[in-house]
């Protein structure tokens, strides 16, 4: 039993952030070494908590010890202890390049705000109260919103703008939702509200169902799900590399609140809702792999391209989760444990091509850059593992989406196939226009810092990949269990344990 | 009391969107800051309008719903720190470009990130 330490994921990036800014202003060593400390204690609370909730089932964690519909409550179960491992697993290398590379050089508040951005995914994991995951959902938005336009620039800032003006629409969205749910429930703890939905008088579905696809809707923008994609390319792209490769994070916190929601308040079972959120999430996710897709091989610049990989990969992920069975949810949760690293990698592998070249576009051939053999071998490495080839891990995931999907075999299989196909094109033109020379020309030599750092923490996420493709196979056992468990939340719901407090 | 909230809440949502649909920065924000006023005086109302109780068990016999009003507060402290960031980040995306129209067109469509490289490495 954890105890405390299930708020440790929160507090201890929140007390971090805050030293760094108040004692450690100009100290860059020393944020440094506390922005590392930090994560390295955060990976190994992560796994702890893995462990306990492997071991113990879940767990509640009372928030001033109020008890558990009226105070806000942290529920630790394994998809939750999941999601934080995965978060500080990503925290680790980005950390890294950003210092082996100088981007935590290029403005004062790097790595305060790269704590703030920890906190606020990690509570939005842990949280057990839907309002307390609108407040985390704000504290990592507001987070980003500093890392988008880290290092400046006007091009940035308004990209920057537009990104929080789309959240702060998606913001409000969700607290009408909120409010509805409250008015017609009078709770909005998650567990609270899984019991009390389904014995709701037949007179509120109507109200029921809209405030489903309002929470939905805010979800998918957090997850760049059709039609509300279109923040991500322009943010992702403009965003430092750095900060984009942990961006990767954020849009799995969409998916999983797509999947808690789905699986434990708006459950198949529901006859309020039934399956609308099938109806709705299933074709919207095939649509973002197409239109992801059609992206990378359209893309003019790379890390445009990244970013629609990454809209393609939430696709492949949304598909997979929005036919709410454990099965297909089993398979999404390894996709999204692969589309993270992966999308992380490819985004540090563009940084390092964009920041050795003056500009990154894939429409002309650009001149030749400096440790042009080593990027391309890590771009290669990328490319295979967005693209879903074997021996990456992204093969595997594909591969257990479309297991999963045998009874719509038709449409699902085609999209994601013929998808897949689209983005191997769209790699490998922008591999050969990047990389590839016909003849030797003189690469500018010494120009550049050898950088160890910066790659090792891009062969580190690499290497990530080729630990979930060797482990797949009891991976994929513990998945399998944790998805069963979230779609038979009575152990969730125990856990909660509703009306007693500490 | 309902229609007149309700009618309240309406416009200001209207309002609201309309105005973050504007072409530059500053009408956008203003919409942006009354959608925040519409949902959180629909907030409010989520935990039913009624007058002159207090929201104390106890102090009458029947009471206002707190939690509402607990929340409601949440939101409002977060709309305005976020009204902050985002005024911030306007003013400094004017300073920088001399305008304030929200959409990327001078960016030259291609050239996005590579500009913002171009500039590092000047």
């Amino acid at each position: 039993m954890m105890g405390h330490w299930i708020i440790a994921p929160v507090v201890l990036p929140a007390f971090v952030a805050g030293v760094m800014v108040l004692a450690l202003r100009s100290d860059l060593l020393l944020k440094r070494i506390a922005g590392i400390g930090s994560i390295l204690a955060l990976n190994a609370i992560a796994l702890a908590l893995l462990w306990s909730a492997t071991i113990h089932g879940p767990e509640v964690y009372f928030l001033g010890e109020w008890p558990a519909p009226f105070g806000i409550v942290l529920v630790l179960d394994r998809l939750s202890a999941l999601m934080v491992a995965l978060l500080a697993a990503l925290a680790l290398p980005v950390v890294l390049y950003a210092i082996g590379s100088g981007w935590d050089r290029k403005g004062a508040h790097f790595h305060p705000l790269l704590q703030f951005l920890l906190m606020g995914i990690g509570g939005a994991f842990l949280t057990g109260d839907a309002f307390n995951l609108f407040v985390f959902f704000e504290i990592l938005l507001i987070a980003s919103y500093g890392l988008m336009i880290h290092g400046g620039g006007s091009v940035r800032t308004r990209a920057g703008i537009q990104y929080v003006a789309f959240n702060l629409v998606g913001s409000s969205l969700f607290l009408f939702a909120l409010a509805l749910t409250y008015g017609l429930t009078g709770t909005l703890n998650i567990a609270d509200l899984a019991q009390k939905l389904p014995t709701l008088p037949e007179g509120d579905a109507a109200l029921l169902r809209v405030t489903a696809v309002m929470m939905i809707l805010v979800f998918a923008i957090k997850g760049a799900l059709v039609p509300l994609q279109f923040w991500l390319p322009g943010t992702y792209a403009n965003a430092p590399g750095v900060v984009a490769a942990m961006f990767a994070v954020m849009t799995k916190v969409g998916a999983y609140a797509v999947l808690r929601f789905g699986a434990v308040v708006f459950p198949p079972e529901l006859a309020a809702t039934g399956s609308l959120l099938q109806d709705l999430i299933l074709p919207a996710g095939l649509v973002t792999l197409a239109l992801g897709a059609i992206g990378v091989l359209g893309a003019t610049t790379l890390p445009r391209l990244v970013a629609f990989g990454g809209i393609a990969s939430m696709g492949t992920a949304f598909t997979a989760i929005g036919a709410f069975t454990p099965e297909t949810s089993s398979a999404a949760l390894y996709y999204i444990l692969h589309s993270t690293l992966a999308t992380a990698a490819m985004f540090l592998v563009a940084d390092l091509v964009t920041r050795r070249r003056a500009h990154a576009r894939l429409t002309e051939v650009a001149p030749p850059i400096a440790q042009s053999g080593l990027i391309s071998a890590l771009f290669l490495a990328g490319a295979v593992a967005m693209a879903g080839m074997p021996p990456l891990s992204g093969f595997l995931g594909k591969l257990l989406i479309l297991d999963a999907f045998r009874t719509q075999e038709a449409l699902v299989w085609t999209v994601v196939l013929a998808s897949s196909f689209l983005m191997i094109l769209g790699y490998a033109r922008a591999g050969s226009v990047l990389f590839w020379k016909a003849t030797a020309l003189e690469v500018p030599a010494g120009r550049w810092p050898r950088e160890g750092l910066a790659f090792s923490a891009t062969i580190a996420l690499l290497a990530g990949l080729a630990g979930l493709t060797v482990l797949a196979g009891p991976l994929t056992d513990w998945l399998g269990e944790t998805a069963a468990g979230l779609y038979a939340p009575e152990a969730y719901i125990a856990a909660a344990r509703l009306g007693e407090g500490g | 009391m309902e229609a007149l909230v309700a009618i309240a809440i309406g416009t200001l949502t209207a309002v609201g969107i309309y105005l973050a649909l504007r072409m530059r920065t500053f009408p956008v924000i203003v919409g942006l800051t009354v959608l925040s006023y519409a949902v959180n005086l629909f907030l409010f109302t989520s935990g039913r309008l009624t007058q002159n109780r207090a929201p104390i068990i106890g102090t009458s016999d029947v009471y206002a719903d707190p939690l509402p009003q607990a929340l409601v507060l949440t939101a409002i402290v977060i709309s305005f720190g976020m009204t902050a960031v985002i005024m911030i980040m306007a003013i400094g995306g004017f300073l920088e470009s001399g305008h304030d129209r929200v959409n990327m067109a001078d960016a030259a469509g291609d050239d996005e990130t590579g500009d913002a490289a171009g500039e590092e490495r000047a």
